[in-house]
């Protein structure tokens, strides 16, 4: 599904962001990236929409190469790749509608996106997400009224709307508290695994990333250190990755975060509260 | 209680610490008064003369003439007029202007040309501007719009571009990540925040365009200008305080609508 | 769920304003264009000169190029006389608009009438362009740079006071009340608790107002009151546009300088 080859980044100031990633997504799986702060996470997913433009190396996606696409074939590339922020960038004055809908601007016109003239099915497509991420009843409400877990969801609706063959998404809880943060990646990983889409996922809170995910990448110095199933993080494989630590109160804490008095009120969409 | 084991007296430190710098500058401000009023050839007879005449000057001004109210009218309908026509306009051309001169949306050339026309459209004074454009396009309102159409989209299209470049790039990137062209990014990512502020400087500069309306005339670019130049010319001192005093009450009440629309706007 | 429980669910049609909302948006688009368009119509503008306005517009081009450059030494000292008119005529702002902020602030004022007068003051001053002060002033004093001075003096007081009175009326309540408390008399309070405060502003306003006040002298010789704008209307009504070319360049010179300068300045107070 998608395939990343020695992609490599080094920026004009001389900074080697990315030195060789080389990574493989066969399944729709969630696949978690840890490493440190200047480690290459947020270089690696904006290189492969090309919001950043990699020096070197390749990126195919479902047999496209997105790294040899023109300009007007890149946006339609990037028409098949939801991405999702830290921080939420959603456009505050607009409503939460015209957000959720601002994910299908690569497939409208310009008359249509600026009459708000979306096709019926979007529409119905939107308010049906806006409902499964929790926030039925928000539609009119203007972005900058929400907190910061509402704002998260309609950022992930925005992505989905896109109906992606791929998630990219970027710290999504780093500006989170972290019941909220865990709200959210339990959302994200429902919703990708409902739609089958396989998801690309920074994160910095390694217990949040071995909880949620199927798999963990870990950079450091622009390299891929580690590859392979949450169980196999150890203590060795978190020093090659972050450095020496004390790593014994970072590793599979999770049970006691599973907050189980939870999962009844999910059923029952919970969530508004942010 | 020990004497003076504290000092007695404390002076404030002062806003330029170095004395040299402090006095020198002081200096420099006399020297500087002393010989640009010497430089400056000012007959100081004829300024003693003046300051009787303003006595004089005002005594024939008051009671102001508003008997030739048509006039008048008609010099302030077309100030106002001029100055409608060149905000709308002015509103749009600054629009591509504004988009074009912001170095985060645009590649590089274009930008540097951008500026360019910004810069040299400030440089000059309106007055000048309304100069070149009588002598091309003749006598009349017609040059008085278009440097006031000038001076408006330089104005608002320089704004539009600070603020285009102080936006935080979170909201352009996400809506660049969807595939969305260039206009529709303007679309949903600048314009959206751009527009309060946008519509908050244009109206301001509506009400500018007015006062500004009255200067052209007296170039011959149409408006209220022409006749209080005229006016004066001919000493007719108390119809020029009739105009003044309207063109004040015009820009009072403009100012008043401009703070309104503009409050209403947040 | 059916189709038809779906679509009732989830409806397919979304409006972001009512249909009230957006007659009321549209009426203001349509009144706004309306005005305009009839201001422009109703304005006496012979649409012909459009027609050969290209023409003239190369005319005048050609004449300007190239410019007169020998003329340069001639338009020093009218350039030297228009920073004075300038500079002189900032300076003596400060002295006078600084009162009168004090007087225009409802902080600061001692009662509602010198309120309305302060007020007053800075609305005539600010609703009048320096050049037609100038016309005012050249019928006192005669042609020259006195008349320019006290042009852009009047007009200069009516925008720095304003911003001034604005930034007192902004103050920092507190600090006031806690001099109030001590017991010092009304000047004291001004000058201890509130003048400090908007220090930065009232020199920040005075630079940039310098600033624009370089643009404003140099058009103040058009009606006679001095500076470069004598030199500029002679040439323009001699036709000599190869001078008029050299002068523009060199007011271009003098006003991006002073903008540097004023930026520069102005970065370093706050």
């Amino acid at each position: 599904m998608l395939s990343i080859t020695e992609l490599a980044k080094k920026y004009p100031t001389g900074t080697r962001a990315l030195e060789s990633v080389t990574l493989r997504i066969d399944e729709p799986q969630i696949v978690a990236i840890i490493g440190s702060s200047g480690a290459g996470k947020s270089t690696l997913i904006r290189c492969i929409n090309r919001l950043v433009e990699p020096t070197s190396g390749r990126v195919v996606l479902n047999d496209l190469d997105v790294t040899a696409l023109s300009r007007r074939d890149l946006r339609k590339a990037r028409r098949r790749m939801g991405m999702i922020f830290q921080e939420y960038n959603l456009v505050e004055r607009l409503t939460v509608m015209e957000n959720a809908l601002s994910g299908r601007l690569g497939y409208v016109s310009f008359w249509q996106a600026y009459r708000r003239k979306y096709p019926p099915d979007d529409i119905s497509a939107a308010y049906e997400l806006l409902e499964r991420v929790g926030l039925k009843g928000y539609e009119d409400t203007r972005a900058d009224a929400l907190s910061g877990g509402q704002r998260q969801r309609v950022g992930i609706a925005r992505a989905l709307m896109q109906r992606p063959d791929l998630l990219l998404v970027d710290e999504p809880t780093a500006s989170l508290d972290p019941k909220t943060a865990r709200q959210i990646m339990r959302l994200l990983v429902e919703l990708a695994h409902e739609r089958g889409t396989p998801a690309l996922v920074n994160i910095h809170d390694v217990a949040l990333a071995q909880n949620h995910s199927d798999r963990i990448v870990g950079l450091s110095g622009g390299v891929v250190v580690f590859d392979g199933p949450p169980r196999d993080l150890t203590h060795q494989a978190l020093t090659d990755i972050y450095g020496e630590e004390d790593w014994s109160s970072t590793i599979r804490k999770s049970d006691d975060d599973e907050d189980e008095e939870d999962r009844p009120r999910r059923l029952e969409g919970e969530s508004a509260a942010g | 209680m020990t004497s003076s084991a504290y000092p007695t007296s404390w002076r404030p430190p002062k806003l330029i610490p170095n004395p040299l710098t402090r006095y020198g500058l002081l200096l420099a401000g006399v020297v500087y008064l002393a010989w640009s009023l010497n430089a400056l050839d000012i007959d100081w007879h004829r300024v003693e003369q003046g300051i009787a005449r303003a006595g004089n000057m005002f005594a024939r001004m008051v009671p102001p003439d508003f008997s030739r109210w048509q006039l008048l009218g008609r010099g302030v309908l077309e100030s106002v007029q001029m100055a409608f026509a060149a905000s709308f306009i002015g509103m749009i051309v600054a629009i591509p202007l504004g988009v074009c001169a912001a170095r985060n949306l645009v590649p590089t050339p274009v930008y540097l040309v951008a500026r360019a026309v910004l810069v040299v459209s400030r440089t000059f004074h309106e007055v000048i501007i309304a100069i070149f454009f009588v002598k091309i396009f003749g006598f009349g309102p017609l040059a008085g719009v278009l440097t006031l159409v000038v001076a408006s989209m330089s104005f608002i299209g320089k704004m539009l571009a600070e603020d285009i470049e102080n936006m935080r790039p979170g909201q352009l990137e996400a809506i660049r990540a969807t595939g969305a062209s260039f206009p529709k990014m303007l679309l949903y990512a600048v314009q959206p925040q751009m527009l309060p502020r946008y519509l908050g400087v244009s109206i301001y500069r509506l009400d500018a365009n007015i006062r500004h309306s009255t200067v052209v005339g007296i170039v011959g670019a149409g408006g209220i200008g022409q006749t209080l130049a005229a006016s004066f010319s001919r000493y007719d001192y108390d119809f020029s305080l009739a105009i003044l005093l309207t063109i004040m009450s015009l820009v009072f009440v403009g100012e008043f609508f401009s703070n309104w629309v503009r409050a209403r706007l947040r | 769920m059916t189709l038809e429980e779906h679509r009732q669910r989830y409806p397919d049609v979304w409006r972001r304003f009512s249909p009230r909302q957006t007659l009321i948006r549209y009426s203001w688009y349509l009144g706004i264009v309306f005005i305009a368009v009839w201001s422009l119509s109703n304005l006496d503008i012979t649409w012909v000169y459009f027609l050969d306005a290209h023409e003239q517009a190369a005319d005048l081009l050609v004449r300007m190029v190239p410019p007169y450059w020998e003329f340069f030494a001639a338009i020093v000292d009218p350039l030297v006389e228009t920073v004075h008119i300038a500079t002189l005529g900032t300076a003596a702002t400060f002295f006078i608009a600084l009162p009168i902020a004090f007087l225009a602030a409802r902080n600061t004022t001692p009662n509602a009438i010198t309120w309305f007068i302060g007020r007053f003051i800075l609305v005539a001053s600010r609703s009048v362009n320096t050049v037609v002060w100038g016309l005012l002033f050249v019928a006192i004093f005669g042609p020259g740079p006195m008349a320019g001075i006290w042009s852009v003096t009047a007009r200069s007081i009516g925008f720095v006071g304003k911003l001034i009175a604005e930034a007192i009326e902004e103050i920092d309540e507190g600090t006031v009340e806690a001099i109030e408390a001590t017991g010092a008399s009304r000047l004291q309070v001004m000058l201890v608790g509130v003048l400090p405060q908007v220090m930065p502003v009232i020199f920040g306003t005075i630079v940039y107002r310098w600033d624009i006040n370089i643009r404003e002298s140099t058009v103040l010789g058009f009606v006679g009151a001095g500076g470069i704008g004598i030199v500029l209307y002679s040439s323009i009504n001699l036709f000599a546009w190869d001078e008029v070319a050299v002068i523009l360049v060199a007011i271009f010179g003098v006003v991006l300088v002073s903008e540097f300068i004023s930026a520069a300045v102005r970065k370093r107070i706050t």
